[in-house]
């Protein structure tokens, strides 16, 4: 691996501002021309436990965290934390430089606090020995004694920074630039001292013996750091979503709160409520009231919104619901990846219900995917869901400001206007045929507003004749189920035909080997592929966001074309192959599974030792914490 | 274009016009309380000055839940015990629609009991009616959280052996700013309380005593009653939160010793509704939400003026 891209990863303790200065960090790279990505490990506890963040940086394009990492800022753990804690947890102080080791590349820089870890600790775990083994650069400092000096101790992560700068041999105005954004007053001064004597100090006080520098780069247009949540919850802003109603559940609580945060200002209403079954039902209520509305959770509060997902269903309300999973089942793993909603999110919910499902696969397709979902919720009076993980959710990367210029679209779709309702049909009783099949085209009857002149009707999750009413009547059955579900191919069609594939694909398309991912693995799936590609292997890949209705031509096309294809996911039962194998059963016996589902996700090495013990080598288990599920009849 | 003037004309309006003109007729049971609320929400409409068409009624499931089939206004009819957050959301978005909300007790007090306390917590400015028939009806006769203790049923065979929940003292404890109790058998006061509840700025709650002559044949059919501001047996100050709940909490005992005292319990002008509340802290918009996008006008904010904070 070589080491023109820094990937920085500092670790400490949750609560001391990792997250904070991270992102700082992150920002001043990419300030000085690099793209950057980050990713986010961390416990489920306010303070204490080992928490770290990783910012890859390079000259190019990073989709992914990259393998391993190549310098360690380790903090120590949290000062803020009950020392009685101890008792239960141990001595933590130690573990933000113990627990990284194992991940540190060959020739990797090792910045540690000895303000905090003592000289028996360092000894415990054998750090000397295994430097000299690696070729580790590592460089005590008195990281909290430096903060206390000048300030606080909290702010030994200034400190931390201004070493790094200096190690990298980076200058220090693009982190001054945002410190002055963030803080002012004595705050400020403090910091700025610490950073440039963290700075000076380290360049006096050590010959460096390490390579790496911060990589130089420069774009040629203005760049933002954002998160999957930012894309999404912007993405709902464009969209002319002005209604938000949840339940706080990590990791879906970001998108929320980003939305709860910013509608004030934009007239939109934000509810924080009793539950998630009231959620989703709010949800339902302010769009069947006429505003464009969407709710969401993780998988555990997401299951409580089966309910209202049914009703929105079956009145045809529009709403877009957001599913950001975690790890499983129950509560599973509140702060870990994994893609193991899918089955459920496509089929929750009882009878023949339908709903549209897109599972974005980046920063840039969760925005447009979102916007997707409220244009065609509010076009057919669907119900659609943006499915995507905690990884996605958390991670930063810089995009294209201009990306994002592009008008907004409150567009109510096929919601009637009151001089529109004057020539609908209405039966005998002057009632607005809100589920008339007759006029209804590609399966979608327009529907009126409360308040709307001649456009009362009732909705009602029972089966209903054209004006709402309750009604049982076979033929009424069978032309309004057969109305609804013609939406879901009506859908399909005009994704196909009139759209922009929302699969992104990879490689050549004549290679021979096939990797299919969804979701947020695809960044790693698209740097493993162009790493296969490179050593000269023959491998092109797809990775899939139409989840319902399902790209079948599209990925029948793609399996045709290919020997063997290996479904990468991040879930220990392949969830997405059983997918692709319902929806393409002939093509059952290509499919191989790669999974993992440890609470990490995919580094592309991984991927790459998967193909290779998959097609290459054959013959050796792979050593990283995945697992191979063999084809059907393997 | 506004895609609500009908809001606000003022017209004479009939009663007849909250009646569908052509099917369905109620498949109530000949003899069911619930009629009786129907009727007085027919009475009641056309006389605080409702049209069909500002009126926008959000029922569960339950026998109770088809009283928007039978009722010609907006109909919402929703899934058991979610009829409260679907009606408040409603109401946020269109402040402006006059928003009723109304379900069983097996649907408001058991399921969506959670609802149930937070909606009066907050005070949504709406008007909750409850069909309190101390049964399950529409499944056929089941104990239900306001049977009598002792109730016996299909699933309880033995005689519940639960204390019945006290909806009244629930509702105060909650926060609801109006509430009343009233039965279908007393139909003149039954429907001047749900005008007052419908006039009323804030969550009104009116626990309606309707009797189930099919499933709970044992139980009270509410009659004789007595009406607690008629009665000089009963003197209180509904604006008193302690006297108020004095006078439920005995209400309460008595109705499970075969008396009926019904009539207005608490009132409580002063509270601000939920949508006053939200407009207070820059909430929720002054003009209802809804009309915006029928606003050609309207300047829709975008995201990419959020991205400076990004760059």
């Amino acid at each position: 691996m070589s080491d023109d891209e820094l990937i920085w990863r500092i670790a400490g303790g949750s609560g001391d501002g990792i997250d904070s200065t991270s992102q700082n960090f992150a920002k001043a790279l990419m300030r000085s021309g690099l793209d950057v990505f980050t990713h986010r490990h961390y416990p489920s506890r306010i303070r204490g436990g080992h928490t770290y963040v990783e910012i890859r940086a390079a000259d190019r394009d990073v989709q992914s965290r990259g393998d391993g990492y190549n310098f360690l800022l380790s903090l120590g753990d949290s000062f803020a934390r009950n020392p009685q804690e101890e008792a239960y947890y141990g001595n933590e102080e130690i573990k933000p430089l113990s627990e990284n080791l194992d991940e540190l590349r060959e020739g990797g820089i090792i910045v540690y606090d000895a303000g905090l870890v003592s000289d028996e600790d360092v000894e415990a775990i054998n750090l000397e020995e295994r430097a000299e083994e690696n070729n580790w650069h590592v460089y005590p400092m008195d990281l909290r004694g430096l903060a206390k000096e000048h300030g606080r101790e909290v702010m030994r992560n200034t400190a931390g920074v201004g070493v790094t700068a200096a190690l990298l041999d980076m200058e220090l105005e693009h982190i001054e630039d945002l410190m002055e954004d963030a803080m002012s007053g004595d705050v400020l001064e403090a910091n700025i001292d610490i950073l440039h004597e963290a700075y000076e100090t380290t360049r006096d006080e050590y010959e460096f013996d390490h390579e790496l520098r911060a990589p130089t780069g420069e774009h040629e247009t203005e760049q933002a750091l954002l998160s999957g949540s930012n894309a999404i919850a912007y993405g709902a802003i464009d969209a002319g979503c002005r209604f938000i109603a949840g339940y706080p559940m990590t990791p879906w609580t970001d998108v929320f709160t980003i939305l709860s945060q910013n509608f004030p200002d934009m007239g939109g209403i934000s509810e924080q409520v009793e539950d998630e079954v009231a959620a989703a039902a709010l949800a339902v209520g302010a769009s069947h009231a006429g505003v464009k509305a969407m709710s969401g959770s993780s998988g555990g509060g997401f299951a409580l919104m089966s309910e209202p997902l049914g009703l929105a269903e079956m009145t045809e309300t529009p709403i877009v619901l957001v599913e950001s999973m975690r790890a499983g089942p129950s509560t599973g793993m509140p702060t870990k990846p994994e893609q193991s909603d899918l089955e459920f999110v496509l089929y929750t919910s009882q009878g023949d219900s339908q709903r549209v499902v897109f599972a974005p696969g980046n920063i840039q397709e969760a925005y447009e995917q979102t916007r997707l979902a409220f244009e065609i919720a509010w076009d057919y009076q669907i119900p659609t869901i943006l499915i995507y993980d905690q990884k996605l959710s958390g991670e930063n990367m810089n995009v294209d400001v201009d990306f994002f210029d592009r008008e907004p679209a409150p567009d109510l779709g096929s919601t009637l206007t009151e001089d529109e309702l004057k020539e609908a049909a209405h039966d005998a009783s002057g009632k607005f045929k809100r589920f008339d099949y007759e006029n209804a085209e590609d399966g979608v009857a327009p529907r009126s507003l409360p308040g709307q002149k001649g456009g009362r009707y009732l909705a009602t999750g029972n089966e209903h004749s054209p004006v709402g009413h309750i009604e049982e009547d076979p033929d009424n059955r069978v032309f309004q189920m057969e109305r609804r579900l013609e939406k879901l191919e009506a859908i399909r069609t005009e994704l196909d035909e009139e759209r922009e594939s929302n699969q992104t694909y990879f490689g050549d398309e004549d290679a021979d080997y096939g990797i299919i991912t969804w979701g947020s693995s695809q960044g790693a799936v698209e740097e493993a592929i162009e790493r296969l590609n490179d050593d000269g292997h023959s491998v092109r890949g797809v990775s899939v966001s139409d989840m319902m209705p399902f790209p079948e031509e599209e990925l029948t096309e793609f399996l045709a074309g290919v020997e063997e294809a290996m479904v990468v996911e991040m879930n220990a039962t392949g969830q997405f192959r059983g997918v692709l194998q319902k929806e393409l059963g002939q093509y059952g016996e290509k499919l191989t599974s790669l999974l993992k589902f440890n609470g990490n996700p995919f580094e592309p090495a991984e991927i790459v030792e998967g193909y290779e013990v998959n097609v290459a080598d054959e013959d050796r288990e792979p050593t990283a914490q995945v697992r191979i599920e063999p084809a059907a009849g393997d | 274009m506004s895609a609500f003037n009908a809001i606000g004309e003022e017209r004479e309006i009939d009663r007849d016009e909250f009646t569908p003109g052509v099917e369905p007729q109620p498949t109530w049971c000949p003899g069911c309380g619930d009629f009786g609320v129907l009727k007085s929400l027919k009475q009641a409409l056309p006389e605080v000055g409702k049209t069909p068409e500002e009126v926008l009624t959000v029922t569960g499931i339950g026998c109770s839940g088809k009283l928007n089939s039978y009722l010609d206004t907006y109909g919402f009819h929703t899934i058991h015990g979610r009829s409260l957050p679907v009606a408040r959301a409603a109401k946020l978005a269109n402040p402006e629609l006059e928003v009723i909300a109304a379900g069983g007790d097996g649907d408001g007090y058991g399921i969506g009991g959670n609802h149930f306390i937070h909606s009066a917590r907050e005070n949504h400015d709406m008007t909750y009616i409850v069909f309190n028939n101390e049964i399950f009806g529409l499944t056929k006769g089941q104990t239900s959280p306001t049977s009598p203790k002792g109730h016996k049923s299909k699933t309880q065979p033995s005689g519940s052996a639960k204390t019945p929940l006290r909806p009244l003292s629930l509702s105060l404890t909650s926060g609801a700013s109006y509430i009343a109790r009233t039965a279908a058998v007393n139909p003149n006061q039954a429907k001047e309380i749900i005008k007052e509840a419908i006039e009323h700025d804030g969550f009104a709650h009116v626990d309606f005593l309707t009797q189930c002559p099919t499933w709970n044949k044992d139980a009270r059919q509410y009659v004789p009653y007595i009406d607690v501001q008629e009665s000089d047996d009963y003197d209180f100050d509904i604006t008193d939160r302690a006297e108020a709940a004095e006078m439920m909490r005995e209400t309460e005992d008595v109705l499970n010793e075969g008396t009926v005292l019904t009539g207005r319990y608490y009132v409580d002008e002063d509270r601000p509704s939920y949508t006053q509340e939200k407009k207070a802290v820059g909430e929720l918009p002054e003009d209802p939400l809804a009309e915006r996008y029928f606003d050609d006008d309207a300047e829709w904010e975008r995201s990419y003026d959020l991205l400076e904070r990004h760059t």
